[in-house]
C-alpha cells in the first residue's frame, strides 16, 4: 500500500484562530479517504492546503511522494480534479466551457470541437442530456450545477479527486444521487479521493476509509467498517448525532 | 486621569490608522507589481483581453461621451461669463479646449470610468471569490491573475486614452455648439481659435494622464475584488472601497501628473 497523499505536522492559524494544530494524515493510492467534523473544525483548510490555495505554517504535504509546497505548480494542479461546494462554476461561461475549460487552455489543448465532445461525453456521465451544453450555470438546478461541478472534475481524468461537501444543500434523494455517482466514478477512474462532509450517508456511500478531524487534529482514522464500534467517544458523538457527549454543541 | 487614558487611546487610534493605511497601500502596490509580472509572462488570454476591452472600453463611450458635452457646454458659458469681466470673450474656444483636453477630459472621464468600471470589476471578482470561482481557477491550471486581472488591467490602461480622446473632441464639440448657437460665436472663427491655439503636447498629456487613470480604475477594481471578504456585505464593501479609493487616487494622480508636464 503506498500513499498517495501524505499530510504530516500541518499547522495552520488565521490571527488566533489555530484551524490546523498538527494534521497527520496518510491517503493510500486509489482509497476513497472522507474527512468528518463539525463545521469549522479545519476540513476545508487542509484540503485548501494540499491544492496550494492556502499555504501551512508549518508541516509537509506529499503528494505521490513528492513535497505538494515546491516545483512545478502546472504539473502538479493536472493531477488534481475537484468537486466544490457551491458548484463554483464560472458563470460567464456555458456549461460545455465549464467542463471542458482545462482542455481548452495550456498544454495538450483540444480544438474546440473536440473538447466539446468530451464534455458532453462527461456531462452524459453525470447524469446531464446534451442540451445543457450550452445552457449557462445560473440556468441550472442545484443539483444539475452539482453533476456539472462533478463533470469539470473529472473532464481530464484526474489521478486525485477532491469533493467538498458534494451533498450540501441538496434534497435526500438527489443527494442519493450524487452520492452514488461520485463511488461510481471513483471506482472507474481508479482514482484517490478525498472527500469532506457532515453528511453520514456520504460517508457510508464513498468512504473506504474515515477520518475524524476535531479542534484542527485528526480524532480518529480507520476503515469504514469500523467507524459503528470505533469506541471513540468524540466519533460516536458525531456519526450518532448526539447533543452530549466530549464535543461541546455550542462553538 | 480619564483624560490621559482618552488622549492615549485617541493618539493610539490615529497611530493604528495610519499603519492601516500604509499597510493597504504596500498591498496595493505589491498586487500592482505582481500583476504587471504576469502581464510580460506568458500563457496570454487573448479572448479575456478582447472581452474586456468592449466590457470597459466600448460600453463606456456613452457615459464618457455624455460627460464630456455637457461640461464642455458649460465650460463655455462659464469662460465667457468669467471673460466678460475683462473684455476677453473671445478666448472662449482655446479655453475650453484646452481645459477639456488637458484636464477636464481625461478626469471627469476617468472619475466616470472608475463608478461604472471600478465596480464592475470588483462586485464580479468579488462575487467569484465569494462563490470559490477564483479556488476553481486554481485547480483548474489557471492563473487568476493572469485570467482575471491582466485582461482587465491592460484593457483599461489602453482603451482609457481613446475615450479621452474621443472625450476631448465631445466636449470641444459641445463648447462649439453652446458657442455658436447661445454666445453668438461665428462657427468658422470658433473653430480656427480652437485649432490654433491648441498644442500637440496639451493632448498629449491628457491622453498619457487617461492611460494613467484607466491602470488605476482597473488596478483597484481587481485588488478589492480579489480580496473580497465573505458574503454578500464582503462584496459590497469592495465595490465601495473600489470605487471611493480609485476616484482619490485619479485625483491625487492627476495633480503630481499635472505637476511633471506644466511646471518644467
Amino acid at each position: 500500500m503506498t500513499a498517495m497523499i501524505e499530510m504530516t505536522g500541518l499547522k495552520k492559524s488565521f490571527g488566533s484562530n489555530h484551524v490546523l494544530r498538527g494534521v497527520d494524515l496518510v491517503i493510500p493510492k486509489g482509497e476513497s479517504m472522507v474527512i468528518i467534523g463539525g463545521s469549522g473544525t479545519g476540513k476545508s483548510v487542509a484540503l485548501k492546503c494540499v491544492l496550494g490555495l492556502i499555504k501551512p505554517d508549518a508541516g509537509e504535504i506529499l503528494v505521490d511522494g513528492k513535497s505538494a509546497l515546491t516545483g512545478d505548480r502546472d504539473a502538479f494542479l493536472a493531477q488534481f480534479g475537484m468537486l466544490f461546494q457551491g458548484g463554483a462554476l464560472f458563470d460567464s461561461l456555458p456549461v460545455w466551457q465549464n467542463v471542458a475549460f482545462r482542455l481548452l487552455r495550456g498544454k495538450g489543448k483540444l480544438s474546440k470541437p473536440d473538447a466539446r465532445d468530451l464534455a458532453i461525453e462527461k456531462l452524459r456521465r453525470v447524469g446531464l442530456k446534451p442540451e445543457v451544453a450550452d445552457q449557462f450555470p445560473a440556468e441550472l438546478s442545484g443539483g444539475m450545477q452539482k453533476r456539472v461541478g462533478l463533470a469539470r472534475a473529472i473532464a481530464a481524468e484526474p489521478r486525485i479527486i477532491f469533493f467538498d461537501e458534494p451533498t450540501t444543500g441538496l434534497d435526500p434523494i438527489m443527494s442519493g444521487v450524487i452520492n452514488e455517482l461520485v463511488r461510481e466514478i471513483v471506482v472507474e477512474m481508479g482514482a484517490t479521493a478525498m472527500t469532506i462532509t457532515h453528511d453520514m450517508s456520504s460517508v457510508r456511500a464513498i468512504a473506504d476509509k474515515v477520518a475524524m478531524i476535531h479542534e484542527g487534529v485528526v480524532q480518529w482514522t480507520g476503515p469504514i467498517a469500523d467507524l459503528d464500534d470505533s469506541g471513540d467517544p468524540y466519533l460516536d458523538q458525531f456519526i450518532n448525532a448526539r447533543a452530549e457527549g466530549p464535543i461541546e454543541a455550542v462553538r | 486621569m480619564i483624560l490621559l487614558h482618552w488622549i492615549d487611546n485617541f493618539l493610539a487610534s490615529i497611530g493604528r490608522s495610519t499603519m492601516a493605511l500604509f499597510a493597504s497601500i504596500g498591498r496595493v502596490v505589491m498586487f500592482g507589481a505582481l500583476a504587471i509580472s504576469h502581464l510580460i509572462r506568458p500563457p496570454f488570454y487573448g479572448r479575456e483581453f478582447a472581452a474586456q476591452v468592449l466590457q470597459i472600453g466600448f460600453y463606456s463611450l456613452p457615459v464618457v461621451g455624455l460627460t464630456a458635452l455637457f461640461t464642455g457646454g458649460a465650460l463655455a458659458l462659464q469662460i465667457y461669463s468669467g471673460g466678460a469681466r475683462f473684455s476677453a470673450e473671445a478666448v472662449v474656444p482655446s479655453v475650453v479646449a484646452i481645459a477639456m483636453v488637458r484636464e477636464l477630459g481625461p478626469v471627469l472621464g476617468g472619475l466616470m470610468v472608475a463608478g461604472r468600471v471600478s465596480s464592475s470589476i470588483a462586485a464580479e471578482l468579488g462575487t467569484m471569490r465569494v462563490t470559490e470561482q477564483i479556488d476553481a481557477l486554481t485547480t483548474l491550471s489557471t492563473n487568476p491573475m493572469k485570467y482575471l486581472v491582466v485582461p482587465r488591467i491592460l484593457a483599461a490602461t489602453l482603451t482609457m486614452p481613446i475615450l479621452a480622446f474621443i472625450g476631448d473632441i465631445i466636449g470641444i464639440m459641445g463648447g462649439f455648439l453652446v458657442g455658436t448657437n447661445r454666445l453668438n460665436f461665428n462657427s468658422a472663427t470658433y473653430i480656427n481659435n480652437t485649432v490654433d491655439f491648441l498644442e500637440f503636447g496639451d493632448v498629449f498629456s491628457g491622453l498619457v494622464k487617461a492611460a494613467a487613470f484607466g491602470f488605476i480604475v482597473a488596478l483597484l477594481g481587481c485588488y478589492h475584488g480579489y480580496h473580497s471578504g465573505r458574503g454578500a456585505q464582503g462584496v459590497g464593501r469592495a465595490t465601495t472601497n473600489a470605487v471611493v479609493s480609485a476616484s482619490v487616487l485619479i485625483l491625487a494622480a492627476n495633480y503630481i501628473l499635472t505637476e511633471v508636464f506644466f511646471t518644467s
